[in-house]
């Protein structure tokens, strides 16, 4: 369904992303892990079509994104990080504008916005402005808008950053169920999260991928079947890499 | 086409936006007083003694150069302080419809904006006999005017996140258009410079083409003048939106 191919990209001299390939199929969910700073938002910028890659190719269901960028966008829902949205608007006004930008009239509009506005619980904030929603239900609206066209395609930037506790859980549990049908690409650098929701998991650190297989897989690489073990090993913490970058 | 049903979902989103909050209204509020205040005071409306709306146009140059900036300077660069950026050119759109559909919903707005001036129609038709065509010629010439002042807006609105930035830098260079071809100015280019020069440097000005419009000449070259113009700046816009992403 996605796939990647020596994806590379750079901002002046500083390569984000350096040489990243995979392929994803539908009903994997495939969690993107590594330290800030990695690379994982610059990749999923690119896969989505808002970065154009410095080199490499990405395709969606058969379309390649830098050729046929609206055929690709359209199976692809997107939480970029920070869960942006329009501070002036209201959460159904928001959510409406996305089902239209999405080719979505009429009825079937009425029914994505109010499937997407069930699946996230959206139901008590759906007249509120965005600017006044607390972090979580930003994150929600954004989430939704994600899901209203019903893609086959999810792209979850830190979907779980700055939820609560019971937060987290239910979006995980979202993912996983959406994931049995769809291709899920969602990125974190919480490990539980991992283990939690991803049938497999790519581990990046400063933009080259240092290691991929299934939680279980992983996890067999430490003595003591920890994946905070295998993670600490094989990517370098931010004091090092400064150091590093220092000799180099 | 699905292109226009992208550029109108944007427009509409937009235009909404104006209206939301009290900003819209305060805007049309200082417009219509401002105009009603150049016109009648110091444009001497009623002193001329004659049935025209000279005295009503001139000074859009001037009025535009601070009220369009304030329009259209939030335009990109708010979609980039959001981040929603992000959001919108990763829909399944081109980055030129959401740019056409922007610019389209604010000089609507500004359409608005000028055509709630009606009262001074009918003033002037109420106590006079003024030709209608050479009215009809400068509200065309106004719009196209507010129009290119508005893409430079959208240019240096995609150039920053910072809104009073972008307002700045726009009011530096539609004051730059006025100025190449504002009559005091050219009078003292003459002094030090060959005559063609001045020429060739106000032909890039609004003034210079403005003219026309309230004089009731609807000559093409005045208008190919400010489509050009706003069809650059629009692709400016274009060029800086793609190449921010580029890296
Ligand atoms: N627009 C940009 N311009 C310059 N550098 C950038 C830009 N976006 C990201 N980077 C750099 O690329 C690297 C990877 O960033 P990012 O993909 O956001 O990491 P992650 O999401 O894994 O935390 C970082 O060092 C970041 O500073
Ligand atoms: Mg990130």
């Amino acid at each position: 369904m996605i796939s990647v191919e020596h994806l590379v990209k750079a901002f002046g001299p500083k390569l984000a992303v350096n040489d990243v390939s995979f392929s994803v199929e539908r009903g994997e969910v495939l969690g993107f892990l590594g330290p800030n700073g990695a690379g994982k938002s610059t990749t999923m910028r690119m896969i989505t079509g808002y970065y154009p890659p410095t080199s490499g190719r990405i395709m969606v269901g058969g379309h390649d994104m830098v050729e046929d960028p609206i055929a690709a966008k359209r199976l692809i829902g997107y939480l970029p990080e920070n869960a942006p949205g329009y501070a002036d608007m209201t959460v159904n006004g928001f959510l409406n504008f996305c089902a239209e930008l999405r080719g979505l009239q009429g009825d079937a509009r009425k029914r994505a916005v109010h499937r997407a506005v069930e699946l996230c619980f959206l139901d008590s904030v759906l007249y509120q402005s965005i600017d006044t929603l607390s972090k979580g239900y930003k994150h929600r609206t954004c989430l939704a808008q994600s899901l209203i066209h019903d893609p086959d395609v999810l792209i979850l930037d830190e979907p779980t950053d700055g939820l609560d506790p019971n937060q987290k859980h239910e979006v995980r549990g979202l993912i996983k169920r959406l994931g049995e049908n769809k291709v899920v690409i969602f990125s974190t650098h919480i490990l539980e999260e991992v283990e939690a929701a991803c049938t497999r998991v790519i581990i990046i650190d400063r933009g080259r991928i240092v290691a991929s297989g299934t939680p279980a897989e992983l996890k067999a690489r430490s003595p003591e079947g920890k994946l905070d073990e295998v993670f600490r090993a094989i990517t370098l913490p931010d004091t090092v890499k400064v150091k590093a970058e220092a000799r180099a | 086409m699905n292109a226009f049903a992208n550029i109108r979902t944007i427009m509409k989103r937009e235009l909404s936006g104006y209206f939301t909050s009290p900003i819209a209204y305060v805007f049309l509020v200082i417009f219509l007083l401002l105009t009603g205040f150049f016109t009648f005071t110091i444009g001497n409306f009623f002193e001329r003694g004659e049935a025209s709306l000279v005295s009503f146009f001139t000074w859009h140059p001037w009025l535009y150069l601070f009220l369009v900036p304030a329009v259209g300077m939030r335009l990109w660069s708010e979609e980039r302080r959001l981040g929603t950026m992000e959001l919108l050119l990763t829909m399944p759109i081109t980055s030129w419809q959401a740019i056409v559909g922007k610019f389209l919903a604010s000089w609507l707005f500004l359409a608005l904006a000028l055509a709630l001036t009606f009262p001074v129609v009918i003033t002037v038709n109420y106590f006079g006999d003024p030709d209608n065509g050479v009215i009809f010629a400068g509200y065309v010439g106004s719009l196209m005017l507010a129009g290119s002042y508005l893409a430079v807006t959208c240019m240096t609105s995609a150039l920053t996140r910072n809104q009073v930035i972008s307002f700045i830098l726009s009011v530096m260079i539609c004051l730059f258009l006025i100025l190449a071809g504002y009559t005091p100015v050219t009078d003292l280019l003459t002094r030090f410079v060959s005559p063609v020069v001045v020429d060739v440097v106000a032909a890039f000005s609004v003034m210079t083409h403005f003219e026309g419009f309230q004089r009731g000449v609807l000559d093409t070259r005045d208008v190919v003048f400010f489509a050009s113009v706003i069809g650059f700046m629009l692709f400016t816009t274009g060029v800086i939106i793609r190449n921010q992403r580029a890296g």
